[in-house]
């Protein structure tokens, strides 16, 4: 963790996540302006409209937006929910987020209660860190007890209440409304859309739904305006964001910096190339999207424009660092039996189709692939692409046709000489275990 | 079938949730109780689905979508090492075989004694502390160096 960002700054040390902390830091200044100043719904929704504040979970949506759906005046229950399903192999943000600077998301998700007029609001904590599940419980106590949280918020008539909900080992809980069912008590199975949650929700109530950096940014926004949020980033591309760096640097973690930083910088920051070879690969946005050749990313700036126009997603902001040791039909394998184990197995072109371009990039890397497996490859995909309930099965295609794009002739040496292009003794020197300096 | 200090847990749960919707607390549940029980077998599945008014099937449903709930018996200590492509760029699968060369056993077994269960893990959001493994669900180990790992079985064989 390091930064001189927003979401990640003053973080250092033992008692920084606390209240009385964060609150030092500025913290629930945001909330007590709104409250104190009775600021409409509406405003609030334009300030993030000005901000240019786009979803961090990995699809990019523009959050005033999916905050203008909701139908406030909509009589009975509306609910928030916070995604911190993190699970998406790259990306560990929203878990350094939520150790280390908890109540800005709290603030933030309370604010956002606020302008939708939400009454109830859960957290979902991925289940592997259930370390950070209990910090987040305990800074859910501290604030209300402050009177933060809770029946009549800072004296005012306006009443939230939070609670963290711990997943238990499931990728797909991640997508929105499979992280919906998996709060009411079910098999995390995503839904048909339409409806959206913004009118069938949780319980069936209309409910929103954002990832944990994108509500960590929300008190921000609010104290300094929309527009001095914007003007941190680009244009389009508004604020700061964390990036996890991840794989073969010096300094893996995670690193807030503006929009709009080029990647060269961000390498750097992560402590550049772990024993200066060569960059041969980067996943710029957590493993669901495309493989982007090391040659291309070094002239990229990180920002949703920049990297999709390098053929990518800005995704999660999980930036995975490949170097020359690594064989990319074995990357690719890996990350394909990710999504063939994590496929609900709802739709058939998904539970089937992942299975199939497992085992089929496994032969590859086996020695035993065939001359027509990289059509076969592109077939299967084609086929699960836009044929399913929910984005995993495109999420487990692109990977695929992107490593075939791009390193097309890697797979050919495999399936001609039944042998990995990098020697094997090179990979094995490559993927050792990293001892920090 | 469950401890007094269980139910108290699960009843914190209930709590989170609207009174028409105890079905929420159920992942919780069934979590509280594979702490106290070490696994979940089918009795245990079938309290907690009865104690939260639900189907019992719906509670099976649960218990075998979700992959950190054990629906067979795992030794003392389950360890998890996460294997996924952003670890194994810094060792994931290296720590992987040391550990199960130590222990003597491959995935999804357990040590004769009953004391280790060594499972294969997907991203556990911590990639930038690879390797990465996680102590009986709850516990994550970061940065591990063959020291470490050493270290930590030494400390789990006394417990
Ligand atoms: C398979 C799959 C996994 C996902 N995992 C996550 C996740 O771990 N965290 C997250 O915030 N969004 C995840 N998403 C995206 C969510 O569905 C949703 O778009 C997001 O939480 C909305 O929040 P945002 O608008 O603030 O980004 C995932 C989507 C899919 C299809
Ligand atoms: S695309 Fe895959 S993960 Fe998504 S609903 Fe269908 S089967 Fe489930
Ligand atoms: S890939 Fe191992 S924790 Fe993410």
């Amino acid at each position: 963790m390091s930064g001189s960002g927003l979401i990640l700054a003053g973080v250092d040390g033992d008692r920084a996540w606390g209240l009385q902390d964060y609150v030092a830091r500025g913290g629930y200044s945001a909330l007590r302006k709104v409250i104190s100043e009775k600021i409409p719904p509406e405003t609030i929704i334009a300030e993030l409209k000005a901000s240019s504040l786009r979803g961090r979970g990995g699809a990019g949506f523009p959050t005033g937006l999916k905050w203008s759906f909701m139908p406030r005046s909509f009589p009975g229950a509306k609910y928030l929910a916070c995604n911190s399903d993190e699970g998406e192999p790259g990306t560990f943000k929203d878990r350094d987020i939520l150790r280390y600077n908890p109540h800005t998301v709290i603030e933030g998700m309370t604010i956002a209660a606020y302008a939708m007029g939400c009454e109830r609001g859960y957290n979902y904590i991925h289940g592997e860190i259930f370390e950070v599940y209990e910090r987040f419980e305990a800074a859910l106590a501290e604030a209300r007890a402050a009177g933060l949280l809770g029946q009549n918020i800072l004296g005012s008539d306006f009443s939230f209440e939070l609670f963290a909900h711990h997943g238990y080992g499931a990728y797909i809980c991640g997508e929105e409304t499979a992280l919906l069912e998996s709060i009411e008590g079910k098999k995390g199975q995503p839904r048909f859309k339409p409806p959206f949650p913004a009118s069938y929700g949780l319980y069936g109530k209309p409910t929103t739904i954002n990832n944990t950096e994108t509500f960590a940014s929300v008190p921000f926004i609010i104290n300094m305006g929309g527009e001095a949020f914007l003007n941190l980033g680009k244009a389009n591309n508004g604020g700061t964001k964390l990036f996890s760096v991840s794989g073969h640097v010096n300094r893996p973690g995670n690193y807030e910096v503006a929009m709009g930083t080029p990647f060269a910088e961000l390498l750097e920051m992560a402590g550049g190339m772990r024993g200066g070879r060569k960059l041969k690969a980067v996943i710029p946005g957590g493993s669901s999207a495309p493989v982007v050749p090391g040659n291309v990313m070094m002239d990229c700036t990180m920002d949703y424009d920049s990297i999709s126009k390098a053929g990518s997603m800005l995704g999660s902001g999980a930036v995975i660092v490949m170097d020359e040791t690594t064989c990319m039909v074995k990357a690719l394998e890996r990350l394909s039996y990710f999504y063939f184990e994590e496929s609900c197995g709802q739709c058939t072109p998904c539970r089937e189709g992942t299975g199939w371009l497992y085992r089929v990039v496994h032969r590859i890397e086996n020695g035993l692939g065939r001359k027509d497996d990289l059509d076969l490859l592109n077939s299967v995909t084609g086929n699960i692409m836009g044929r399913t309930i929910c984005a995993l099965g495109d999420a487990a295609s692109m990977p695929v046709q992107s490593f075939v794009k791009h390193f097309g002739s890697e797979f050919e040496y495999h399936i001609e000489n039944k042998k990995c292009l990098v020697p094997p003794e090179v990979q094995y020197e490559g993927s050792q275990i990293y001892v920090r300096p | 079938m469950l401890s007094q200090e269980s139910l108290q847990q699960i009843d914190r749960e209930i709590a989170k949730y609207p009174p028409e919707q105890k079905q929420s607390a159920a992942m919780s549940a069934l979590r509280i109780a594979q702490v106290e029980k070490g696994w979940l077998p089918k009795e245990v599945i079938e309290f907690v689905a009865s104690y939260l008014g639900m189907p019992a099937i719906a509670a099976y449903e649960v218990a075998s979508f979700y992959n950190m709930y054990d629906l067979e018996p795992v030794g003392r200590h389950k360890i998890t090492v996460c294997t996924n492509l952003p670890c194994a760029l810094s060792g994931g699968v290296h720590a992987a075989d040391y550990l199960k060369e130590k222990l003597g056993i491959d995935f999804n077994e357990t040590t004769p004694d009953g004391k280790f269960t060594l499972k294969e893990g997907e991203c556990m959001g911590a990639c930038g502390d690879a390797p990465v493994l996680l102590v009986n669900n709850h516990h994550m180990c970061s940065w591990m160096t063959k020291e470490k790992i050493d270290q930590i079985l030494a400390e789990l064989e006394d417990k």
